[in-house]
């Protein structure tokens, strides 16, 4: 089993979290983590980048908007039937 | 044939009954993940607004015709995407020229590992990430960066990491929702995040230099 370098650990990053990597690539990946502060430091800006996307935003329809949907609903519903 | 699964047919069964709250409720869960989804195809958030609105109207009339092949959420997020991009198409605005532009191959600068070649360290960092300040990600610049960089992203890219990272949706919702195989949504997603990390360091590295 060849090490894996630090270049090749950045462009598998994305399989090795989505748990998609071959075994072998896996437990390349995760001795060569265990050595390198560097990639370690990656790999958690890698996760803290992810947290931060998912990040709850609240950004919502205007309430007029809203009160159109609900009144197309209300037509929508009296039209039988469903 | 498959059929919507319970809880999504329980709400179903509220919409076709006439229950205005379980429409409601619906609205409200779902249009914020909807606005996110329409900002891909769309330049403005009025026109993402607009894409959400007619694509809950189109939501109301094929109701009847939900077969449950995939969840309602994921149903429902494919035509918000047919809805912003058919507005997007109608729209004579031109799409800002960086989104045009063909992607470049590498994900992260190559500059930053030591040659193939190396005697001691081929392909280990040549510039390592160094730790980010603490706090620095719950700031409102990085919001204004990582909203920049989305803007930036090829269209595939942004559609998947907005289904995958933004909104949630599991590999097999998103390559459902855009008609991608596995192994390129991953590429897409992979190229995306690598850009968005790329785009925190630059701007935390500007910061250190401030101070």
């Amino acid at each position: 089993m060849n090490d894996m370098a630090c270049n090749e650990l950045v462009d598998t990053i994305t399989a090795y979290l989505d748990g998609t990597l071959a075994q072998t690539d896996r437990d390349r990946f995760d001795a060569h983590l265990a050595e390198c502060p560097f990639c370690t430091e990656y790999v958690a800006q890698m996760r803290a980048t992810i947290a931060r996307l998912g990040a709850p935003d609240t950004t919502t329809l205007a309430p007029q908007t809203r009160d159109d949907l609900l009144a197309a609903f209300r037509g929508w519903a009296a039209e039988p039937p469903h | 044939m498959s059929r919507p699964r319970p809880d999504d047919a329980a709400r179903i069964a509220a919409l076709r009954a006439g229950d205005e709250r379980a429409f409601a409720q619906l609205v409200d869960q779902l249009s914020p993940q909807m606005l996110k989804m329409a900002r891909v195809y769309v330049t403005s958030h009025a026109a993402a607004e607009d894409a959400v609105q007619e694509a809950w109207l189109v939501v109301l009339r094929s109701l009847d015709r939900f077969e449950g092949r995939s969840t309602l959420t994921t149903w429902i997020l494919g035509i918000v995407i047919n809805t912003a991009r058919a507005r997007y198409a109608r729209d004579a605005r031109a799409r800002p020229f960086s989104s045009l532009v063909p992607d470049d191959a590498s994900a992260l600068d190559p500059e930053r590992f030591l040659p193939a070649n190396h005697e001691r360290w081929p392909g280990h960092w040549a510039i390592a990430p160094t730790p980010w300040p603490e706090q620095a990600l719950q700031t409102a610049e990085t919001q204004r960066v990582i909203g920049d960089t989305l803007e930036r992203l090829p269209e595939a890219q942004r559609a998947v990491l907005t289904l995958r990272d933004l909104i949630g949706c599991t590999p097999e919702e998103t390559c459902n929702a855009l008609g991608l195989t596995d192994t390129n949504h991953r590429v897409l997603l992979h190229r995306a995040r690598t850009k968005v990390r790329a785009a925190l360091e630059a701007a935390f590295d500007a910061l250190e230099d401030l101070t």
